[in-house]
């Protein structure tokens, strides 16, 4: 069972509220030089036929014409040209990156947005009617009208196995996908085990492989989800997406099941024991400290008055 | 008995020069066919045709598949064509390297056919190929080495054991033994012939060496130029060649 | 201490500052006005329009000041200040025929109608530093003469009378939009020759350089260079005549190559084109070569497996915006799969060490 729904909802809503100040209202202006959210209409209508389509066939990578952003491709074009297609001008956004909010592309593409299409931002997971992220996917379980964007470097989950475009395409098509085991066996034959640790692919319906974006792969069990599920992949000028409730396995052997694993330990901050953590070094004698890599959800949980092994020092 | 494949007129052009002209025969199961003639008189090519790796001009390939009885090859779906190409079908390549994956092990290469057609038990799968390995001869403990570090009759021998872990009812092989020294050829031969018996396998071996097909293939065809100039059983042929370029093959290896 | 690892708003607007002050540099030097830029640095200009698919020179050159000089940084600049720009028609195709050339020489034959103009080309300079410019105030003499603006007919033309060099037959069908359509494979020609002139003068160059050290030889002469103006014109519907709506410099290249032939083909020279923004010749050579190359399919050549003839490698590499992004994102934080990854080395190792323990066990009661 996962902490968070141990909470009574009111004191969730409470503490949220208390963390109010990291919120910023919508200014209902966006910088008149730009289109709303930058991308002209035009482009924003390309990018939801792409969606619709995506949405229509899980887990299939579909081609879109990906524009050229002002941040550099690898930085979340794919993901930034998604919002900026969903975004109206009532939605609340959140973004992270590492699944924390304050890193700093995830403050860059949260301002990019706030000037371009003046929409409020919040950093409350569960106030937040789009999220974009990259390598992520939110401690809080999402539900049912949230949208999650994914931020892609490289789509195609057979990329490393076959570099070739006009190959792995025809591998999808005709659903051959003897060699994403082939891998899997290595790993195991040569490591004694899957040595997967992120961007593990999954098969979406029981028929395409995908690459579910970095994740560390104890995202991996939340890609089945009440939220819809949006991929990006600018640079690839690839969509790709989940539709709510979508069957997403994790590939694996019956006799080397998938496992989503994590540091053996409790956040030190707020004492949460099932939360993906992040290590950092304290101190020159290799001394670590671990906190939740999803800086809002711990901070939920501090609010509510949760303790860690460390939360009485001075950290902060 | 229902022949498991049937050619028929089976003709292959680049631009104005013939490949493999009006080329018909049955075979039956457990039946292995040999096909001679040498190099450039289109049994490569015919091969191909057969297997599907390049499409012919004119022509019928009909196999008798397990679900659907006798199907045309040519007018299947890619797809489909694809998945015969992994259950009932196998082709050995002359070069193992074309027919091996040479940056994964052993066992991968030989389980990959497995996992393929859907084998998810790991144990299984490297059992299997453990006991493929000790089949054509790699000791088991060479299934997590990759094949770079394989002789070239031991990759020839893993190429052999890839294709036929999933049970195949039709093999191709090109050249099985070409490019392999004189001794290593007789142990390969010696291996094939056990595992065809053993198996009861159909296959279609092309080769340009009269020894290959007098050890493992029952009929023979002879090609030149493009067509088919004799048929027959493969100790008629060599022993009482009829067509002139036929004695020429038989006469030259006697030379030997 | 733990703050420290949290980027935060504060530090990106340290940076930027940090950043603008280091573009102006020293202020006791002047500052470098854009059209200083434009008209002195314009070769730099030239290759961000290029890159950039944008022809503004004012542009460019703001661009290239606002990038500290660095011409990727620039190019890219101008691509996504090009993606906000409304399309609103499209040209007719430019007739490179009726060029005003600055330079046009052709190495395969030694005289031609319209003559060898060797134009504003480094080709035979010494390359020794000028020191005298490295003094201020030096203005050199205007070019003496009258330029010859004649059109000029194209080199290859000669050949194709001949039927010595294989025809290009001209078509109406639209070409397809790299930047309105993704890039699938295979692609064609028109495609090819759009990303090759936006791609990366580096990578082209280098590319191109592989095909002549034996990497997908095929043997290209320059039949003609030329670098000049043309007129853009473009059709107005409600005119319904075409009219002029401006000017641009380009550079085309056109290669004659290896002659492919047969029994029944008598044999015929094969051409390698580039076009390019700008005074750019180097690119525009570079293109031409790998176009070249990266015909050897269509040409029933064999494929040797070089990276030129290979049109996957050539397209999905050659644009240095998307190489650049992805190249430098790995500076972004990647510490949660960074973290994944350490924790399943810790356990594979735990594990490792286990069965150590076990086999030793083993041994020692054995023993």
């Amino acid at each position: 069972m996962s902490v968070q729904t141990a909470m009574d909802e009111a004191q969730v809503d409470q503490a949220q509220a208390d963390r109010a100040s990291t919120d910023q209202a919508g200014t209902g202006r966006h910088d008149p030089a730009y289109n709303f959210a930058y991308l002209d209409e035009q482009t924003k209508r390309m990018i939801r036929r792409a969606l619709l389509k995506a949405l229509a066939i899980p887990g299939y990578q579909v081609p879109f014409a990906s524009r050229e952003m002002p941040m550099p491709y690898g930085w979340g074009t794919g993901g930034v040209q998604v919002t900026a297609a969903c975004l109206e001008p009532d939605d609340v956004l959140k973004v992270i990156d590492q699944g924390a909010d304050d890193t700093t592309n995830a403050v860059s593409i949260r301002k990019f947005f706030q000037r371009t299409a003046g929409v409020a931002v919040t950093e409350a997971t569960g106030e937040a009617s789009l999220i974009q992220t990259r390598h992520r996917i939110p401690e809080t379980p999402l539900t049912e009208g949230q949208i999650l964007v994914y931020q892609v470097p490289i789509p195609e989950p057979l990329r490393f196995l076959e570099p070739r475009e006009t190959e792995t395409r025809k591998m999808h098509a005709l659903e051959e996908y003897g060699l994403m085991h082939v891998k899997l066996y290595e790993d195991i034959a040569h490591n004694g085990a899957i040595s997967t640790a992120y961007a593990y692919p999954v098969k979406v319906e029981g028929r395409y492989v995908m690459d579910p974006s970095p994740i560390p792969k104890f995202d991996n069990p939340r890609l089945e989800s009440p939220a819809i599920q949006l991929f990006g992949a600018g640079r690839e000028q690839r969509i790709y997406a989940l539709p709510p409730y979508c069957r997403v396995e994790s590939l694996d052997f019956e006799d080397h099941p998938f496992e989503a694993s994590k540091a053996d330990h409790d956040c030190d901050l707020c004492g949460c024991g099932d939360s993906y953590l992040d290590e950092v070094i304290v101190d020159d004698e290799g001394g670590r400290m671990f906190v939740c890599s999803d800086t809002d959800f711990c901070a939920t949980r501090r609010a509510l008055g949760h303790a860690g092994r460390l939360s009485g020092e001075a950290l902060a | 008995m229902t022949p498991l494949l049937q050619v028929d007129g089976l003709t292959k052009r680049y631009g104005a020069r013939l490949g493999c002209g009006d080329v018909s025969f049955d075979l039956y199961p457990g039946e292995v066919m040999g096909i001679v003639g040498e190099s450039g008189s289109g049994k490569s090519t015919l091969l191909s045709c057969l297997a599907g790796h390049l499409a012919p001009d004119a022509g019928r390939v009909v196999f008798d598949t397990r679900a659907e009885g006798a199907r045309d090859v040519l007018t299947m779906s890619e797809p489909e064509r694809r998945m015969l190409g992994r259950t009932d079908w196998a082709f050995v390549h002359q070069h193992a390297r074309d027919g091996l994956r040479m940056g994964v092990s052993a066992g991968a290469n030989v389980g990959e056919r497995l996992m393929a057609v859907g084998a998810r038990h790991y144990g299984d799968i490297r059992e299997q190929a453990v006991d493929w390995l000790g089949r054509v001869e790699i000791p088991a403990d060479r299934v997590d080495d990759r094949p770079r570090a394989f002789s070239g009759g031991m990759q020839q021998r893993l190429q052999i054991a890839r294709n036929l872990v999933t049970g195949p009812r039709l093999v191709f092989m090109d050249e099985p033994t070409g490019g392999l020294d004189v001794s290593v050829q007789a142990r390969l031969l010696d291996l094939l012939r056990g595992l065809v018996r053993e198996m009861g396998l159909s296959a279609i071996i092309v080769t340009h060496d009269l020894a290959v097909v007098r050890l493992l293939a029952d009929r023979l065809m002879v090609m030149k130029d493009g067509r088919v100039v004799e048929a027959g059983l493969t100790d008629q042929v060599l022993d009482d060649p009829q067509h002139g370029y036929t004695q020429l093959l038989v006469s030259s290896v006697l030379l030997v | 201490m733990y703050v420290a690892v949290k980027g935060g708003e504060r530090a990106i607007d340290a940076a930027h500052e940090w950043l603008a002050h280091e573009r102006r540099g020293d202020r006791a030097v002047p500052e470098l006005s854009v059209a200083q830029i434009r008209e002195q640095m314009s070769l730099a200009v030239n290759r961000v329009m290029a890159e950039g698919s944008l022809y503004d020179p004012d542009l460019a050159a703001l661009a290239i000041k606002q990038a500290r000089g660095d011409l990727i940084e620039a190019v890219f600049l101008l691509r996504a200040y090009r993606t906000t720009l409304p399309r609103i028609g499209t040209s007719r195709p430019v007739d490179t025929g009726t060029m005003r050339c600055d330079r046009r020489v052709s190495a395969t034959f030694k005289d031609a109608p319209g003559g060898q103009v060797l134009g504003p080309t480094f080709d035979y300079t010494h390359r020794l530093l000028d020191f005298k410019l490295a003094a201020e105030g030096e203005v050199p003499q205007p070019p003496s003469g009258t330029p010859d603006t004649t059109p000029k007919p194209h080199i290859t033309g000669f050949l194709g009378r001949d039927d010595l060099i294989q025809d290009e037959p001209a078509s109406d069908e639209v070409p397809p939009d790299l930047t309105r359509e993704p890039l699938e494979f295979p692609a064609g020609r028109a495609l090819r020759l759009q990303a090759l002139t936006r791609g990366d003068e580096g990578f082209v160059l280098g590319m191109a350089y592989s095909t002549q050290r034996g990497y997908g030889r095929n043997h290209a002469f320059v039949g003609e260079l030329r670098i000049g103006t043309v007129e853009v014109e473009m059709e107005i519907p409600e005119l319904g005549f075409d009219i002029c709506i401006g000017e641009v410099v380009l550079t085309e290249c056109e290669t004659v190559n290896q002659f492919k032939g047969s029994k029944v083909e008598p044999p015929q020279f094969t051409r390698g084109y580039g076009l390019v923004f700008g005074q750019t010749e180097r690119k525009a050579i570079s293109m031409a070569l790998v176009d070249r190359a990266l015909r050897a399919e269509e040409l029933g050549e064999e494929n040797t497996g070089a990276p030129a003839q290979d049109e996957e490698f050539v397209l999905a590499h050659s644009d240095n915006i998307q190489a650049t992004g992805f190249l430098e994102h790995i500076k972004l934080p990647h510490y949660v799969d960074f973290q994944s990854e350490m924790e399943l080395v810790r356990r594979m190792r735990r594990e490792a060490a286990a069965q150590g323990d076990v086999v030793a066990g083993q041994k020692e009661a054995a023993e």
